[in-house]
């Protein structure tokens, strides 16, 4: 046992006791299950004479997630005990994380139903702390809805959600980013090919990369509309210059001696492009991708902030905290994150597809 | 000229233009090389024998002399696809399998399908990689890797090969066996080969000509014509011919001050 997993569990275990001494000043049939919690995480500490498996530890986390969750309603206000229930079982979950990451550290690879166990306890934990605080402390639910009213939400309005996710993800951000990320792959290749567009694109496209380009987002609205159209357009102009300066940096990631043997074939530049430069730039261009699959759905949400049609998810989040629905703005925030890390997911697995034999995919030597 | 003369160099100069003012790499380089010869390249590092060796393949231009090879300019040359150049590096692709790497000449040059995978599995036969076809390069050992590379040169049966230290990187076991692996095939093939090494042994045991050359500025000091019989066992190094062969490029490198504590 670490010294880590030492404190975790002689904390947990002790906090347990103490919250069921003081419990007992509540009539014994009152939250019956968060004591019976108690009482076993408080016999965790005869651990330190014969060993509890991790499991014994993950079991009584969720023992103590489903008692806080069952009795939050109960006591009104939550009594000390109940706040030191609440640590002791973020305790166990954290005890039974450490314990599992070490276990499998050394055979993660080959583990990854187990691997994925860990980020799941994880986001679980986050998601019973903040329901049982917010309900538990009586947070304003404008200030801080609990998951569960968000989940509520979520279902309720199931159609809207799913209207303003076809107003802002497929026809805002799929076609803007698709428009940007092959113009600024076409620009890259003229670039190479012009020294004048060279010393003088790359330089401005270097500077407007660095800029914070939604702050043309009113401009565009402006120029294309309310509708979509503007929005594309604002994914077009954010998505541009990070695949630009990125492939340009990639066509030149081929070795000297990996351009000679084209030379020695008297390769064409076309056939040096196709065959070699732009295989070799391919890590750099899914790096593109990726940064611009989260910049694309920033650009539009926030965009959509500066005027449009009543739909979109910008549009519903920037009018529900006004009117102080605020479980619907994190509803919509909800389906942005999902959303956001689906399209980065869906790149991340074709560039593992794509660029196979590099090294950071692989995981070998060079 | 003679007809038969692959490489021909005349008073052949070559200068760096750098920042830290000219840099002579090739000065009065004259040697020819006939039909069918193994010539070794030797010298210390900077002698100049890689830049002929890439001024030939026209990776690099002269800037005095001539220098003609089958009787034609080096870019000529190179557009005609006269010579198959094998680097220090494999310089394979690794998004490409190893038949896909042999192909990749094939396919610049416009071969059929049939033809590229006839060629491919005659070249993979000569250097002993059957087997290894859709093998990653990186799936492989640096001397099976450097195999591949001279596959891939050999692929479209150019008539001169280039050879620029290719075995430099492996272990002296590996390098034997593909120095007596590379007599075979150049005594199948009957290919004119340029081979530039820093090894006096490799260069004797595999050349029919070695020229010695020495640094600042990069010049032949010295262009010894084997008799060792073309058949060459390995064990051939502990004969007197090949020891004679070997002090004689040894006094060329001296000669050449090739020794200088300076440069040493």
């Amino acid at each position: 046992m670490s010294q880590l997993q030492f404190f975790l569990a002689l904390v947990a275990g002790g906090l347990s006791a103490a919250a069921l001494a003081l419990s007992l000043v509540t009539p014994f049939e009152q939250a019956l299950l968060l004591k019976a919690f108690l009482g076993l995480g408080f016999l965790t500490l005869l651990r330190f004479f014969l060993p509890i498996g991790l499991w014994a530890d993950g079991a009584l986390a969720l023992l103590g997630a489903v008692a806080l969750l069952t009795s939050v309603g109960i006591f009104s206000p939550a009594p000390a005990f109940f706040w030191m229930a609440l640590i002791a079982a973020w305790l166990f979950a954290w005890l039974f994380v450490e314990r599992l990451s070490n276990v499998l550290a050394p055979r993660l690879a080959d583990n990854a139903g187990l691997g994925l166990l860990i980020p799941i306890t994880f986001g679980a934990a986050l998601l019973v702390i903040w329901e049982v605080v917010t309900r538990g402390a009586n947070v304003p639910p404008v200030l801080l809805p609990a998951p569960s009213m968000i989940g509520a939400q979520l279902a309720n309005s199931a159609s809207i959600l799913w209207a303003d996710f076809v107003q802002t993800f497929i026809k805002s951000v799929l076609p803007g980013y698709a428009m940007g990320c092959l113009a600024g792959l076409v620009v890259a290749i003229l670039v190479d090919r012009s020294p004048f567009l060279k010393a003088g694109l790359l330089p401005i496209g270097n500077f407007m990369s660095a800029l914070p380009i939604i702050g043309i987002a009113p401009i565009m609205v402006m120029w294309f509309g309310f509708d979509w159209q503007s929005k594309a357009a604002v994914v077009v102009a954010m998505t541009f210059f990070p695949m630009l300066v990125n492939t340009v940096a990639g066509l030149n990631a081929s070795s000297a001696i990996e351009r000679d043997l084209m030379r020695t074939y008297a390769a064409g530049y076309w056939q040096t492009l196709m065959k070699l430069r732009l295989p070799a730039a391919g890590p750099f261009i899914f790096n593109a991708l990726k940064i611009n699959s989260t910049l694309a759905l920033i650009g539009a949400i926030v965009a959509e902030f500066f005027g449009t049609p009543i739909v979109g998810m910008g549009f519903r989040i920037s009018t529900g905290v006004g009117r102080l629905a605020i479980d619907l703005v994190w509803a919509e925030i909800a389906v942005a994150a999902v959303a956001g890390s689906a399209f980065y997911g869906v790149i991340a697995l074709i560039e593992r597809g794509v660029t196979f034999w590099h090294p950071s995919v692989r995981g070998g030597r060079t | 000229m003679t007809t038969s003369a692959v490489v021909s160099a005349q008073n052949l100069g070559l200068t760096f233009k750098t920042n830290d003012g000219d840099v002579v790499a090739l000065s009065d380089v004259n040697l020819t090389i006939d039909k069918g010869e193994f010539v070794s390249f030797i010298g210390p590092s900077g002698c100049g024998k890689t830049t002929f060796l890439r001024t030939i393949a026209d990776l690099e231009r002269p800037t005095s002399g001539t220098l003609t090879i089958n009787g034609q300019t080096p870019d000529q040359a190179r557009k005609s696809r006269a010579y198959g150049y094998v680097f220090q590096a494999p310089a394979l692709y690794p998004w490409r399998t190893i038949e896909k790497n042999i192909a990749l000449p094939l396919e610049i040059m416009g071969y059929s399908q049939a033809q590229q995978a006839q060629r491919i599995k005659r070249t993979m036969d000569l250097v002993n990689l059957s087997g290894f076809e859709k093998k990653y390069p990186w799936q492989l050992s640096g001397g099976m890797q450097q195999r591949a590379s001279i596959a891939r040169a050999l692929a479209f049966d150019a008539d001169l090969l280039l050879m620029d230290e290719p075995f430099g990187a492996l272990d002296e076991i590996v390098r034997d066996h593909l120095n007596s692996e590379l007599l075979k095939l150049w005594d199948r093939t009957q290919k004119t080969i340029c081979f530039v090494t820093h090894s006096i042994p490799e260069a004797v045991y595999l050349s029919t000509k070695i020229v010695v050359m020495s640094p600042r500025p990069g010049r032949v000091t010295d262009i010894i014509e084997s008799d060792l019989p073309r058949e060459r066992p390995l064990d051939i190094r502990e004969t007197p011919e090949f020891l004679a062969i070997a002090a004689r490029v040894r006094e060329g490198l001296r000669a050449g001050h090739s020794y200088d504590e300076d440069h040493v």
